[in-house]
């Protein structure tokens, strides 16, 4: 099972660095950006776990560690690969939580 | 007595150790990250600067995670001093013995160079040697200075006179220019609401010896120390306890 645990500046938190890679950009010549934002992306394996229970951890793993929810929100995905009789059925389940919420 | 406690990647122990140590001449002990426990005889706890932990996911993160940190908390909760400068107040952020968080400085540059700070406070365990409004220079070197608080915590800070140190000009100015780092409010030090717990990104034990051509820094180290002695004459009573060495 692999998880993906996306952490982000909140919103109205300055982000000097995506600040900087705008400009760069923009110094590049590309136009149209109307603002860009750096994150973070952790991508973990887990086993021996159910999908409720990876959720579950994951959840503490942020909120203990991965993001300070000060300034930081995060959401993750989890993906379930599972084969079956040879032929590759794949379960995604996806949620996001943003502030320990389920929200999708 | 005073311990610093040691993170891997704690490179501003010495220095620490070395003013209290040798230049004011208090017992001094270094406290590894691993301890569990510390010893009563401790009045006053340094986490020094660095890069505990080389900095990984964000500053003080993983630190705040060693167990000494559960001891510190403890030492802390009974009222003992603690002091965190520099990586020292990013783990007591992250810790959350210490509200509001650190982001990176506003112009993505590491700065390492003297700055003027304003004390706010005066009468906290800390700053009691300085006067009201006194302007202090002190280096500051970090990356990750620019601190960051709610609305509500900024004013709560500030009702609660928790803000202790701001960046100033050389005569005490509060300015945009002064600001190395892009912090709220020119934030360079607060306290937590109880008093005992302190947190600084300028460095006062680089600027503590006459031979360094600056002693500003001493005003928080004498602060601390008459401080606890004030509270108890026989405290520096020179003992060895068990998990702590003196280097």
């Amino acid at each position: 099972m692999k998880a993906r645990v996306y952490i982000t500046l909140k919103k109205g938190v300055l982000d000097p660095q995506g600040r900087a890679v705008q400009s760069g950009l923009e110094n590049l010549g590309f136009k149209g950006i109307k603002s860009l934002r750096v994150g973070k992306l952790i991508e973990i394996e887990l086993e021996g776990l159910s999908l409720e229970e990876a959720q579950s951890s994951l959840k503490d793993m942020c909120e203990s560690l991965l993001a300070n929810t000060v300034i930081e929100d995060y959401h993750f995905e989890i993906e379930a690969g599972d084969t079956v009789s040879g032929e590759r059925t794949v379960v995604t389940e996806k949620c996001i939580i943003e502030q320990g919420r389920v929200i999708a | 007595m005073f311990g610093v406690v040691v993170f891997p990647g704690s490179n501003c122990d010495h220095d620490c150790y070395h003013v209290l140590k040798h230049v004011l001449g208090v017992p001094a002990y270094f406290i590894w990250h691993k301890e569990e426990n510390i010893d009563p005889a401790f009045k006053v706890i340094v986490l020094p600067g660095g890069f505990s932990y080389g900095d990984y996911l964000r500053t003080g993160a993983i630190a705040r995670f060693s167990p000494v940190m559960k001891a510190v908390k403890r030492f802390a909760e009974n009222g003992g001093l603690v002091i965190g400068i520099c990586n020292g107040f990013q783990i007591l952020l992250e810790a959350r013995l210490l509200p509001g968080a650190m982001l990176r400085n506003k112009g993505l540059r590491f700065i390492c160079r003297d700055v003027h700070i304003r004390v706010e406070n005066n009468r906290t365990p800390f700053t009691k040697e300085c006067k009201d409004g006194q302007v202090l220079r002190i280096p500051i070197a970090h990356g990750d200075g620019n601190y960051f608080a709610t609305p509500e915590l900024l004013r709560e800070l500030n009702d609660n006179g928790q803000i202790v140190f701001r960046y100033c000009t050389q005569d005490g100015q509060i300015t945009d220019s002064a600001n190395p780092n892009g912090s709220l409010e020119n934030i360079a030090g607060i306290i937590n609401k109880e008093g005992n717990i302190l947190g600084m990104m300028p460095h006062p034990e680089r600027a503590s010896e006459e031979i360094l051509g600056n002693t500003d820094g001493l005003y928080i180290f004498k602060s601390m120390l008459k401080t606890v002695v004030g509270e108890a004459s026989n405290t520096f009573e020179l003992k060895q306890v068990g998990g702590v060495s003196n280097i």
